[in-house]
């Protein structure tokens, strides 16, 4: 019979108890306040009925769905440890991580309705988990209804016609309100937790130093854990991107917002901000299937170029498959719309005033644009070229697809080289375990990414902010 | 009054200054189109070479085979149920290669030319047969014409993917001789003059290097390579068919850019390949099996059914808690929240978590849901959860714009009649606001839809061979397939990708559709 209860589908069966109970409460709220309509006179009804209802839900459904939330996240570690530890000595004695794959295998067969192994003992701990979990079921069930009807006895002995169920309920959705936006906050410090918490971890078994300026990176083969070429070859592929983003943006915002007429504008950008639209695995597909082969062999052309014209002897370039340039230069056509789109707001929001009293002093445009309204929106465009940095070090699918795994530092653009985003993705796909140095590292890498691109954020997220002050 | 004031503009150093700035002004405006110009080139040709990629993976050729369905190759006694035939993909290929051997005697007792003729078909191909026929075993004995995907190289060959080649219809062979076994001569006045002066260009063009090409000559079903000719007489080794199918004939000459060696497919594979066609036993149909089929190590039989399911799975689940989260946060931050110290925390923090890279939320799913909670790998549930982390911000941020410009005087005008604020913001500025939502909503979900990076470090990049019944199976998504799929070395997977790509940018067009649908359609200016 406990045995059975092991079997239940928990998810489903909350979720109808949670409905359950909240509608309930409603009702039984509601159809009692609507009893004081009927013999309303001397005191005068604070809130609608609903209002009743929904107050007693609330207490109702809150409690439940706690119980409900804490089972959900506790339950299986409560079975686990009450059966681990009823097992033999001998069992306990075995390491902890042993213990758990043992568990896990328990718990698999438990959940196959028809184990019939041919292990005694097995089945007899497997039986023994599902009797547990049964237990627990029961009782989460149990707590929860409790819970419930507790909640629900309190709140109906507050309805009374003189009650203010409504300023209750809203004082309830309010909180539940902050509750959301407060997920927000919680992402964040869970982020900057959970990559402190392991990077922590990291920094204790390789020495923090040896990891920022180490210049040999080989962690998937040998425990060498020098991040330099990593940082390294995102800043060389960052750099390349910005000097194709960086003009391109800059010249096609100019050019909207100064020279193109309203028709041309209202193409050219929606179809500028599909280059931000498009995926980045995209970007990458396109860089490794068009741009690296290219620039692969333009860098073939000019290496035989060169060894015809007897100016070197041994090939000038790297020529590899995938390389540096090829990653940076799609990646730079992706942030063009981040450089373009935020830097044609700021230049728009350059008042006309300014552009007026150039062009009475005789100013061409052009004169205009570069005397007067790029120093006015200056700020405004370098916190969109920060911004634009910040994503280039940040994107990861066109470095995995096309820079390369081998870290190095070489000063030759169609080099391979690889980068922070590539190596966290090389380090942790596949990986379960979080307790070698090497997957620890990835954690590293990721605090390092988290800083610099926080970094860069903040200036650019507090200039744009003093600039729209300035001008608003 | 005769002495006129010199004009200082009109003197000619004055206008020569002038000339130089009007060109400078000129300059600026063409680096301005230039730079336009780039971005809109760069995004074309992104376009034209994923679309001309995908169309190729639009159709794929199947073979017809007319077999009858022997019990005692797919049947045999004592493994004749249903879910034995099912399983019975040896039986089923057998039934096929000896077909092909059926059609391609000269095949028969060599070996190398038995394994490559095999090689026609790919063994795992035969699995959607043996299911249709163990669903109806009355089928068994009977005869049965069955289509079966052509291998994925022999595919790209057909389509002129595998190598440039240069065709030339050769004059009238007036007769087709057998000089030794597999070795046939041609002749006929003038009829290899043409073909003559293509190897002789080709050989100027490239060198020796032309010697390594091969060069097929085929009239009907019947193939051979050349090895030596003159004007009038040509010496073949015979790949498929016989002499006398080439008398009386104009044969059609192909040279092979690439040399065998370098190639998946051989001489004598392409030769059948023209023979089945010329049979009329090939068809190029379209690749619906793109869409029905769930992935395989064989670029010819493998769809992405299983990630557009898991696509939809995660999104379901990032939608779900995503857009009512964000939707309650931007109202609790526009409507509700008092001007402190906290407030202000949590937007900066917003503002920097829309800019925070994918990636470190994919470390956060990996060290909070899979490390600390224990959730499964590789589940869609896990998925949606970092995804919706990931779109939270854009949503809120988008939200918080819509409620912005609900003009005060809704509000105003809810609390004169006396609602309360909670009444006032949830009875009548949300529902005005509510298409400004949705847009961001959505746009935020296509963010989600197309991101990649998080969902690899938790697991999704694994092989799925099933289509997941729900949000805590092992999947797979769109845009990881593409990565996995592009990542294959195989030629084939090139156009493949391509086509997943295509699919994802559907899905992607139809949300932004929608958003402009319902800016044009809803849009209120106060």
């Amino acid at each position: 019979m406990v045995q059975q209860l092991g079997h239940l589908p928990m998810g489903w069966l909350m979720l109808a108890l949670l409905a359950m109970l909240a509608s309930g409460g409603f009702f039984v709220g509601r159809v009692q306040a609507e009893r004081f309509n009927g013999a309303a006179g001397s005191v005068r009804i604070h809130s609608r009925p609903n209002y009743h209802g929904y107050y007693v839900a609330m207490w109702t459904f809150v409690p439940a769905l706690i119980v409900a939330l804490a089972y959900a996240m506790l339950g299986e570690g409560i079975v686990r440890s009450l059966l681990a530890g009823e097992l033999p000595a001998n069992f306990r004695n075995m390491p902890s991580v042993e213990l758990e794959v043992y568990l896990d295998s328990i718990a698999r067969a438990a959940f196959d309705h028809g184990y019939g192994g041919a292990d005694r003992v097995f089945s007899a701990i497997a039986n023994r988990f599902l009797e547990l979990q049964g237990m627990v079921k029961a009782s989460a069930i149990g707590l929860a209804l409790a819970s419930a009807a507790f909640g629900f006895f309190l709140a109906r002995r507050k309805v009374a016609p003189g009650f203010r169920a409504r300023t209750r309920v809203e004082g309830g959705i309010e909180l539940f309100l902050f509750l959301c936006a407060a997920i927000a906050i919680a992402t964040t410090v869970g982020i900057v937790a959970s990559l402190l918490y392991e990077s922590l971890r990291f920094f204790s078994e390789v020495p923090f130093w040896d990891f920022l300026f180490g210049t040999r990176w080989n962690a998937q083969t040998s425990a060498e854990f020098g991040a330099l070429p990593l940082f390294y070859g995102t800043f060389m592929i960052a750099l390349i991107a910005m000097l194709i983003a960086a003009p391109v943006g800059l010249f096609a915002a100019i050019y909207l917002s100064e020279y193109a007429g309203p028709t041309v504008r209202a193409w050219v950008k929606p179809v500028l901000e599909v280059l931000a639209g498009i995926p980045t695995v995209v970007y990458g597909f396109f860089a490794l299937l068009v741009v690296a082969p290219a620039i692969r062999s333009v860098a073939v052309w000019i290496n035989t170029t060169l060894i015809s014209a007897g100016i070197t002897a041994e090939p000038l370039l790297a020529a590899q498959p995938t390389s540096a340039l090829a990653a940076g230069l799609v990646m730079g056509i992706m942030v063009i719309p981040f450089v373009s789109s935020l830097s044609d707001d700021v230049i728009n929001a350059v008042p006309q005033t300014l552009r007026d009293a150039a062009y009475a002093m005789g100013a061409t445009k052009s004169e205009t644009v570069k005397h007067v309204v790029l120093p006015a929106a200056l700020p405004g465009i370098i916190a969109s070229l920060l911004l634009a940095v910040s994503r280039a070090i940040g994107e990861t699918m066109i470095v995995v697809m096309a820079a390369g795994q081998r870290a190095r530092i070489s000063p030759d653009p169609t080099a391979d080289l690889t980068t922070i985003t590539v190596q966290i993705v090389a380090l942790l796909t596949g990986e379960t375990e979080f307790d070698s140095p090497k997957t620890l590292s990835a954690f590293a890498l990721g605090l390092v990414l988290f800083v610099i691109t926080l970094f860069f954020n903040l200036i650019a997220l507090r200039v744009v902010q003093k600039y729209r002050e300035k001008y608003d | 009054m005769t002495d006129v004031p010199p004009a200082p503009f009109r003197n000619e150093k004055a206008l020569k200054r002038l000339k130089k700035r009007r060109a400078a002004d000129t300059r600026f405006r063409l680096y301005g189109l230039s730079a336009i110009a780039f971005a809109l080139a760069a995004l074309s040709l992104l376009l034209v070479s994923i679309l001309s990629q995908a169309i190729s993976a639009a159709t794929y050729h199947v073979v017809r085979y007319d077999v009858v369905l022997d019990p005692a190759v797919i049947a045999p006694a004592g493994k004749d149920k249903p879910a034995d035939v099912a399983r019975n993909i040896d039986g089923f290929y057998e039934l096929l290669r000896s077909n092909l051997l059926q059609t391609f005697p000269d095949a028969q007792g060599n070996r190398l030319a038995t394994r490559q003729l095999g090689d026609l078909v790919t063994r795992l191909a035969v699995l959607p047969v043996a299911k249709a026929v163990a669903a109806n075993p009355t089928q068994i004995g009977q005869e049965l014409t069955v289509k079966v995907p052509l291998n994925d190289d022999l595919d790209l060959y057909l389509k002129g993917a595998v190598s440039p080649e240069a065709r030339v219809k050769l004059g009238a062979v007036e007769q087709g001789s057998e000089t030794a076994t597999g070795q046939v001569r041609l002749s006929g006045p003038n009829a290899f003059k043409g073909l003559q002066s293509l190897i002789a260009t080709q050989r100027a063009e490239v060198g020796d290097a032309a010697d390594a090409r091969s060069i097929l000559v085929t009239s009907g079903t019947a193939t051979g390579r050349v090895v030596s000719l003159s004007a009038d007489n040509l010496e073949m080794d015979l790949l498929a068919g016989s002499a006398s199918d080439f008398q009386g004939t104009r044969p059609l000459a192909r040279i092979i850019a690439l040399p065998e060696a370098q190639r998946n497919v051989s001489d004598k594979q392409i030769a059948w390949t023209l023979a089945l066609k010329d049979m009329g036993r090939i068809s190029r149909v379209p690749h619906t099996s793109l869409l029905t089929n769930t992935d395989s190590t064989y670029p010819e039989l493998a769809g992405a059914l299983a990630a557009i399911v898991g696509s939809l799975l995660t999104m379901l689940v990032t939608g779900f808690i995503a857009i009512p989260v964000g939707i309650f946060a931007s109202v609790y931050l526009e409507e509700f929240a008092p001007r402190n110290r906290l407030t202000e925390i949590i937007e900066v923090n917003i503002n920097n978590l829309a800019a925070v890279p994918s990636i470190v939320f994919g470390l956060l799913g990996a060290a909070v849901f899979l490390g600390f909670f224990g959730l499964p790998r590789s589940a869609p549930l896990v998925g949606g959860l970092v995804l919706a982390l990931l779109t939270l911000p854009t949503i809120i941020i988008a939200s918080r714009a819509a409620l912005k410009s609900v003009p005060p005087s809704i509000r105003a005008a809810a609390l004169a009649v006396g609602a309360s604020r909670m009444q006032s913001v949830f009875h009548h500025v949300l529902p005005v606001a509510g298409p400004g939502i949705f847009t961001g909503a959505i746009l935020g979900m296509a963010r989600a839809l197309g991101e990649t990076a998080p969902l690899l470090l938790i697991g999704m990049v694994a092989f799925v061979a099933d289509v997941p019944s729900g949000p805590a199976d092992e999947s797979t998504a769109l845009p990881v397939l593409v990565y996995s799929w592009a990542t294959h070395a195989e030629r084939a997977w090139e156009p493949m990708t391509a086509a997943v790509i295509v699919i994802l940018l559907m899905f992607l067009i139809t949300m932004n559709g929608i958003v402009v649908f319902l800016r044009r359609r809803f849009e209120r200016r106060w």
